[in-house]
């Protein structure tokens, strides 16, 4: 068991016991090797379900919104970037909230793991220093952790919570990156006829199941706009215009506000690349409006301000 | 006029009710000339304008969308055209960035004493967009071809 299991269980242990929560949100061990899943952890007896390893990826604030009572949760550094945002949303309020920060070396993506080992199931994975061994019925393998490491675990600039009440395990050494969008850039410089057609192909796809949306800790929405039906302004079908205008209007609800956590694309059970319009809105954010989601809670989002002298889109000067 | 047989462009302008509506009201009181390809629909403020509403026109035929509000500074609910404008600065940038080509969706200011410049406006949109051709990104297909837009004049 690792020191970080230990710690988040006994810390639960006590809020539990002192009565300061009602409830600890965490992860335990899913039914599959590989998983994670979030828990709720009300008595004292059950704190032992709660772990921590390299594949505690779904969002836990999403539970937060409209939850009554005191509650206690494991937050990453992208997590508690999420909480901030819903913060300042108004979505929750931090007293009742006890922030338990776990600094964070990434999350590993199990569908690379599983296409690296082929057809074989895996039966269990340990962990060990950098390093991942993971057993099928009839061979073990040794992986590096960190050439696994999600896509944006891997431009994380927050590895370590910004805002929490009790810090867990050792922040020490951990350096977020120095995000400095180039797989934007990258997708940037193809031509636009190759762009919309990488697009058309992600999108295609896509199902419509909102996977992502339900998900994603900042979209709490009690009427979604792809559910809305008078008027319907979006059409349900898989068409690709209609796709196409559900992930544009998604991603443009989250400029500002995504905190870049990844659980749109975990969630997805299609393997739509969802992060390329968040991480250009990321990007512009950043470059027009100089803002980082999720990091102050003075900081007002970008679009629910503005400033007179705004950089203007290329308006129509006749 | 629009010569028969010649293809030309259908733009959707979203006007705020303030300035750029009775811009567009004040070139027609003075009879001033310009393109018959936009339509109008007005809004209350440039505030108003969901990007949706911009993605929406695209589907359903739209060649084009020229958003148009009061100028910086000269909003009839004060601020209203300050949100906007973040708003427009990052769907354009996005619609960019998706391969929809630049100049599909415009946005311009134009007050309630600019009827000349309002007539300038639909005109540059109109040959930009005439130039682009007819949208075929985000239009709307349906069995059998495109969506009739026949029916949505």
């Amino acid at each position: 068991m690792s020191q970080l299991t230990h710690e988040i269980r006994e810390t639960a242990r006590g809020l539990l016991r002192d009565g300061k929560v009602q409830v600890v949100i965490g992860y335990e061990c899913g039914s599959l090797p590989l998983r994670s899943r979030p828990c709720f952890i009300r008595k004292e007896k059950d704190v032992e379900q709660l772990v921590w390893n390299s594949f505690c990826e779904p969002s836990l604030p999403r539970y937060l919104p409209k939850r009554k009572g005191s509650v206690a949760i494991i937050a990453k550094g992208c997590d508690s970037r999420a909480l901030v945002e819903l913060i300042k949303e108004n979505q929750i309020t931090r007293e009742h909230l006890t922030i338990l920060g776990v600094p964070c070396e990434g999350m590993v993506d199990r569908r690379r793991i599983e296409s690296d080992i082929g057809h074989e199931p895996i039966i269990n994975v340990e962990e060990k220093g950098g390093n991942l061994i993971v057993r099928t019925s009839n061979s073990e393998k040794t992986l590096t952790r960190k050439e696994y490491l999600y896509d944006h675990c891997m431009v994380c600039t927050h590895p370590v919570p910004v805002v929490y009440d009790v810090l867990l395990g050792q922040p020490q050494g951990l350096k977020g990156s120095n995000d400095t969008f180039s797989d934007v850039e990258d997708f940037s410089s193809l031509s636009p006829e190759k762009r919309w057609a990488f697009l058309e192909h992600e999108v295609q796809k896509c199902i419509r199941c909102y996977a992502c949306r339900n998900a994603c800790p900042m979209c709490y929405c009690p009427e979604c706009f792809v559910d809305a039906s008078r008027p319907q302004w979006v059409g349900k079908s898989t068409e690709l215009s209609d796709t196409m205008i559900f992930h544009l209007v998604r991603a443009f609800h989250l400029a500002g506000r995504c905190v870049g956590c990844g659980a749109c694309e975990q969630a997805c059970p299609m393997g739509v690349d969802i992060r390329k319009l968040n991480r250009k809105l990321q990007k512009d954010v950043t470059d027009l409006f100089h803002y980082e989601s999720g990091c102050s809670l003075e900081e007002i989002t970008p679009l629910a301000t503005f400033r007179t002298d705004d950089p203007e889109p290329c308006m129509v000067e006749p | 006029m629009k010569e028969p047989g010649k293809w030309e462009p259908k733009i959707i302008a979203f006007l705020c009710n303030w300035c750029s509506y009775a811009g567009a009201d004040l070139a027609g009181i003075s009879r001033i000339q310009y393109s018959p390809s936009i339509r109008i629909i007005r809004v209350p403020c440039s505030g108003r304008i969901d990007p949706l509403f911009i993605l929406a026109s695209l589907q359903k035929g739209a060649d084009g969308v020229l958003v148009s509000g009061c100028h910086p500074g000269e909003c009839h609910y004060l601020t209203g055209n300050y949100s906007a404008r973040r708003k427009f600065a990052l769907l354009k940038n996005l619609l960019e960035h998706v391969g929809i080509e630049e100049g599909r969706v415009q946005f311009s200011w134009v007050s309630a004493s600019e009827g000349v410049r309002f007539a300038k406006v639909v005109e540059e949109v109109t040959a930009c967009i005439r130039a682009l051709g007819p949208a075929n990104k985000l239009i709307k297909k349906v069995p059998g071809g495109l969506l009739d837009v026949s029916t949505h004049p």
